[in-house]
């Protein structure tokens, strides 16, 4: 999902930096409360930042015979909403846009939208979904991190298509033709990513399948 | 039952993973989805030259591998740390009780 550098159109880099920016401030003022109402959730706020960390570094081969990323951002996203993973998420990206070459700071606005925003937007939405039509805890962070995970890979192969558009087929036909590259091949690294999101959340929370579990990680429980 | 289900979905995730590399038919160059988004946009616009570079590149592939082991160290040492710390803070409420 990395745009690498250098490879939007000006006019999109600034577009996706104002897209992103009003997420971001909202992101770190919901953060900014969260520390101060619930200081107990510090460290597992620093665990799901971790957890992002450690899966974006994580390229894993897929069926389509190429290699690709998870995000990690679904854990934080269920358990603190969605806001706070657009800082969390701005971070890691910085951290490999300036050290790894890999993003960059010219498309840091458009990959914050798909990985730190809309990414954690579609888990949170899924999550709550889940929940109210009844599924377990584990059923619905598996659906949140696994859709979250595509959902980040559909708006990069959009946010390509907007700028390089096909000539023949236009912008649809290059949203299948990167939705080729990316979403497809992200399929079972999604299902994989909501696997592990289980297995973290209920190792990090110790109550699996409770009802209190995700209120136990975000600090509203003791 | 819930630490024999964590090891059936880790079991099920090393599988899906595994799977691309070892089933007969599927295969490939395994190269990273980035660089073949960025392959297919010098291919839609032949010549197309990147207007701005990175800051600093890891000198060698070597580099780079290190720098994304220790990305995926210090996150996963944090969480394994966090996992640690519940559980004994877990089994001093079951004791002071």
């Amino acid at each position: 999902m990395h745009i690498m550098e250098g490879y939007l159109p000006a006019t999109h880099c600034a577009g996706w930096f104002a897209a992103s920016a009003p997420f971001m401030v909202g992101g770190a003022v919901r953060l900014r409360r969260i520390v101060a109402e619930r200081p107990q959730s510090k460290m597992t706020l620093a665990a799901a930042g971790a957890f992002t960390f450690v899966l974006s570094a994580l390229k894993m081969p897929s069926v389509t015979g190429s290699c690709s990323h998870p995000t990690g951002t679904g854990l934080g996203a269920v358990v603190f909403g969605p806001g706070v993973m657009a800082v969390l998420g701005t971070i890691v990206l910085l951290f490999q846009a300036l050290l790894l070459a890999h993003g960059g700071l010219t498309t840091l606005g458009a990959n914050v939208f798909s990985m730190a925003i809309v990414g954690p937007w579609v888990s949170w939405a899924v999550w709550r979904l889940a929940g109210k039509l009844g599924a377990s805890i584990a059923v619905a962070v598996f659906l949140a991190a696994a859709l979250g995970d595509l959902a980040t890979y559909a708006t990069t192969s959009v946010q390509l298509a907007l700028a390089y558009p096909d000539p023949a087929s236009g912008i649809v036909g290059a949203v299948l033709k990167f939705g080729g590259i990316y979403a497809v091949t992200q399929v079972p690294l999604a299902i994989a990513e909501g696997l592990l999101t289980v297995v973290v959340m209920n190792a990090l929370s110790g109550r699996a399948g409770k009802a209190d579990e995700i209120r136990v990680l975000s600090g509203e429980e003791q | 039952m819930a630490v024999s289900r964590s090891f059936w979905l880790i079991a099920a995730t090393v599988a899906i993973v595994a799977a691309p590399l070892v089933l007969p038919g599927l295969g490939g160059e395994f190269k990273g989805s980035d660089d073949l988004g960025t392959d297919a946009i010098t291919e839609a616009r032949p010549g197309y030259q990147p207007w701005f570079q990175p800051l600093w590149k890891p000198p060698s592939d070597e580099v780079e591998s290190l720098l994304f082991s220790v990305q995926a160290a210090l996150g996963a040492g944090f969480i394994g740390y966090m996992i640690g710390r519940r559980h004994s803070a877990r089994r001093e409420n079951v004791a002071g009780r």
